[in-house]
């Protein structure tokens, strides 16, 4: 009955993404597009911090490195969208598992530390050789060379599809990780990793498997938001964007699957609409943030489940 | 009610058709509007009787660039209100609508976006930062939004960009450093060292002055790029070569005034000759406590912040009218500096917009009229000097869809910059590098 239930609610939350497209106003329908490449980020990283309990604040990394290698490829030997984006999401989760041989051999403030150095690395790496990377300021990829079978990934509908298609597909890689084998051992690794070491589980390699896989969307994400919207950049390598993939998990629920997106949407409108009010925004929006987390200490969705709705994911 | 019954009965089917689906999210939009929800929507539908010719104004109002986002808003603002007062642009009354990007290229983009299909702007303008153009002008091309920019960066005229973007209203780096070059050479030495920002702004003084340099029969002898994470030069300054005529510098940002002392305390009275970049000190007052090591250095200025002996009437007109006293701070307050060497260009590229609007009869935001407003902007060739171009004469290559104008250097005198030297527009324009001409429109 509850994994019906949760069926459900995930599936009903996609249809309505789906529907949406239909009536959101232009601006909005881009905004939507790009929370959804976002939100897998936020799904990505929530894998890591919301089911494996391992707290990463140089996230922006592997972002980054689906950014740069398929944003560089596109722009310096101008190849196709989609075997950029393969690349892009494979240059990430070979990136993750290096930085995972190296990191993981820390725990709680040390992982935090370690992956904010290596973001911190990788971030000047990109100023460094700013002759290839354009450093801050970037790299625009030209609308012709952002076209799959004849059509553009300038085209709002295709361009929200895509991104409808990115985001259903994180989602549901996550949905059955957290209700496989390994996923409940991902959990369990979260609630005492002691104890799944002594009930014979080699812990190091699930963690590393999730951070693979943590890597893996994150830069699949990256590798969209290049193709999708034509610019790479090194503020998306910035510890502000490993910040952002925290915030949204933490305020949508770390540990629910839909978390992420709600944390995107809500941070997103936070700022359109209080930006619509006032040019001290930014302090509204801190302000706001601190009454959430007051009043929804486990996240949106997180004190849903824990008041109401338990069966959720 | 609307809003708070349909999530409810979304969640209570399983199955939903598409029709119901629609109705409910349609009844949703309109029950936020009505709650006032989404205030852009309530005020486009506000707005939109009044026939004005609508100007997106991307503004750095937080962020990195907020300094240099306040004056040119300022600066908008004033100029806007000339127009407006004096007719408006072809009889239409400038609607400006400003949006702050928090210096960032993903909320620059989603601002462009927000223009062109929310507020539906005539045009978009005004953008500093290089990283947020380059963020932002993609969406603007898809759009087919015409984006005028005044950012100074050589992205414009490399051809980095799109047919709908353009810099009309400020030369840019590869042009003013390039026309610093025969100058420095003939005054002040030709071994350089360069210290510079590790970052898009520095690697344009890097690339493009060490050509200029050369040119001249200079030489580069040592590049120090300083991270941008860095709050401390001291190690940087042994790293200068002893033989070093001329020590180059261009810093922006919050760490300045340390470099600055920290320089002073490494040479003391024997120092190389210093030429900087006035980007270093916009918006800081040249009078500073620990900034006296600077006097009798020398600076490039776009348009000489403090009023020289032979100020033109144009530059009367211009400070009144934006409110920038003879020192270059504001009338209201002499400790608030302006960003004099950039935000003119905001009040020249609001002419420039006037000039091609009514050149090119655009009457509205349809395809056909914007495509005529980017042919009349291309096919402008320059402007003289006066209360419109108060910063001087200038060039404009349609090519590359950048302008060009004279520098000034100035001498740093008891507390004050002195102009000694004007460059000419040929000291610094090069070949087109790019023809957006033949971009498709």
């Amino acid at each position: 009955m509850d994994r019906h239930r949760s069926l459900a609610f995930h599936g009903g939350a996609l249809a309505l993404l789906f529907l949406l497209q239909f009536v959101l106003p232009p601006y909005h329908h881009t905004n939507f597009t790009s929370i959804m490449v976002l939100a897998t980020y936020g799904i990505g990283y929530n894998i890591l911090i919301g089911y494996t309990g391992l707290l990463s604040l140089g996230h922006a990394m592997f972002f980054a490195a689906g950014l740069y290698a398929a944003g560089l490829t596109v722009h310096y030997f101008n190849i196709d969208p989609i075997s950029a984006f393969i690349l892009g999401a494979a240059a990430a989760l070979a990136f993750a598992t290096a930085v995972g041989l190296v990191a993981l051999r820390t725990t709680g403030v040390s992982f935090m530390i370690v992956t904010m150095m290596f973001a911190q690395a990788c971030f000047l790496l990109i100023l460094y050789f700013n002759q290839v990377t354009r450093g801050d300021e970037g790299l625009v990829l030209s609308g012709a060379a952002r076209q799959i079978g004849g059509l553009s990934l300038t085209n709002p509908t295709f361009r929200y599809n895509l991104a409808l298609a990115l985001f259903t597909g994180a989602l549901v890689l996550c949905y059955i990780l957290i209700r496989s084998r390994v996923g409940r051992v991902l959990v369990a690794i979260r609630e005492n990793e002691e104890r799944v070491k002594m009930l014979g589980y080699h812990t190091f390699r699930y963690k590393l498997l999730a951070l693979a896989l943590s890597g893996l969307l994150s830069g699949a994400a990256g590798a969209s938001y290049a193709l999708m919207f034509g610019y790479v950049g090194a503020t998306f390598a910035s510890i502000e964007y490993s910040i952002f993939a925290l915030l949204w998990v933490l305020l949508g629920g770390a540990g629910t699957v839909l978390g992420p997106i709600i944390g995107a949407l809500l941070m997103f409108y936070l700022v359109e609409w209080t930006s619509e009010v006032t040019q001290s925004y930014r302090i509204v929006v801190g302000a706001a943030l601190v009454l959430l987390t007051l009043f929804f200490p486990k996240g949106i969705l997180g004190t849903l489940r824990e008041k109401r709705l338990r069966w959720l994911p | 009610m609307t809003r708070s019954k349909t999530p409810k009965s979304n969640n209570q089917k399983s199955l939903i058709s598409r029709r119901a689906a629609l109705k409910g999210l349609g009844a949703v939009a309109g029950g936020s509007a009505a709650l006032g929800l989404a205030p852009g929507f309530v005020r486009y539908i506000q707005v939109s009787a009044a026939e004005p010719l609508k100007i997106g104004f991307q503004a750095h109002r937080t962020g990195i660039g907020a300094a240099y986002g306040r004056w040119y808003e300022r600066t908008t603002n004033a100029a806007v209100k000339l127009i407006n007062d004096a007719g408006g642009i072809a009889g239409r009354p400038i609607q400006l609508i400003t949006e702050d990007d928090g210096t960032d290229p993903k909320r620059g983009s989603e601002v462009v976006e927000k223009f062109a299909s929310q507020h539906k702007v005539d045009i978009t303008f005004g953008t500093l930062f290089s990283h947020v153009v380059m963020g932002s002008a993609p969406r603007a091309g898809e759009l087919k939004m015409p984006y005028y920019v005044v950012s100074e960066g050589h992205h414009v005229a490399s051809g980095a960009l799109n047919r709908y973007t353009f810099q009309p209203g400020i030369t840019d780096v590869k042009a003013q450093v390039s026309s610093m070059a025969p100058w420095i050479a003939g005054n002040l030495g030709k071994k350089i060292t360069m210290i510079f920002p590790d970052y898009a702004f520095g690697y344009d003084h890097r690339d493009y002055f060490s050509a200029a340099i050369e040119k001249q029969g200079g030489q580069v002898l040592k590049l120090l790029p300083i991270p941008a994470t860095e709050t401390s030069y001291t190690k940087y300054f042994p790293q200068i070569p002893s033989d070093t005529e001329v020590l180059y510098h261009v810093m922006v940002g919050p760490g300045v005034l340390t470099f600055v002392k920290e320089m002073g305390e490494f040479y003391g009275s024997n120092r190389p000759q210093i030429f900087g970049f006035i980007d270093s000190l916009e918006a800081v007052d040249i009078a500073s406590p620990g900034l006296e090591f600077l006097d009798g250095t020398y600076f490039w200025e776009a348009y000489p912040r403090y009023a020289q002996a032979n100020q033109s009437e144009a530059d009367k007109f211009y400070r009144a009218a934006v409110g920038v006293d003879n020192n270059g701070a504001s009338l209201e307050d002499s400790k608030d500096v302006a960003t004099y060497s950039h935000m003119f260009g905001c009040w020249e590229t609001l002419y420039i917009i006037k000039e091609a609007v009514e050149a090119s009869g655009y009457q509205s935001a349809t395809a056909a009229d914007k495509k005529k407003l980017v042919e009349a902007t291309e096919a402008m060739k320059g402007w003289k000097e006066g209360n419109e171009h108060p910063q001087g004469d200038k060039t404009f290559v349609g090519q590359i869809h950048q302008c060009f104008g004279h520098q000034f250097i100035s001498k740093v005198a008891g507390g004050k910059l002195e102009v000694v030297h004007k460059t000419e527009i040929a000291d610094g324009t090069y070949e087109p590098e790019t023809d957006y001409t033949k971009m498709a429109l």
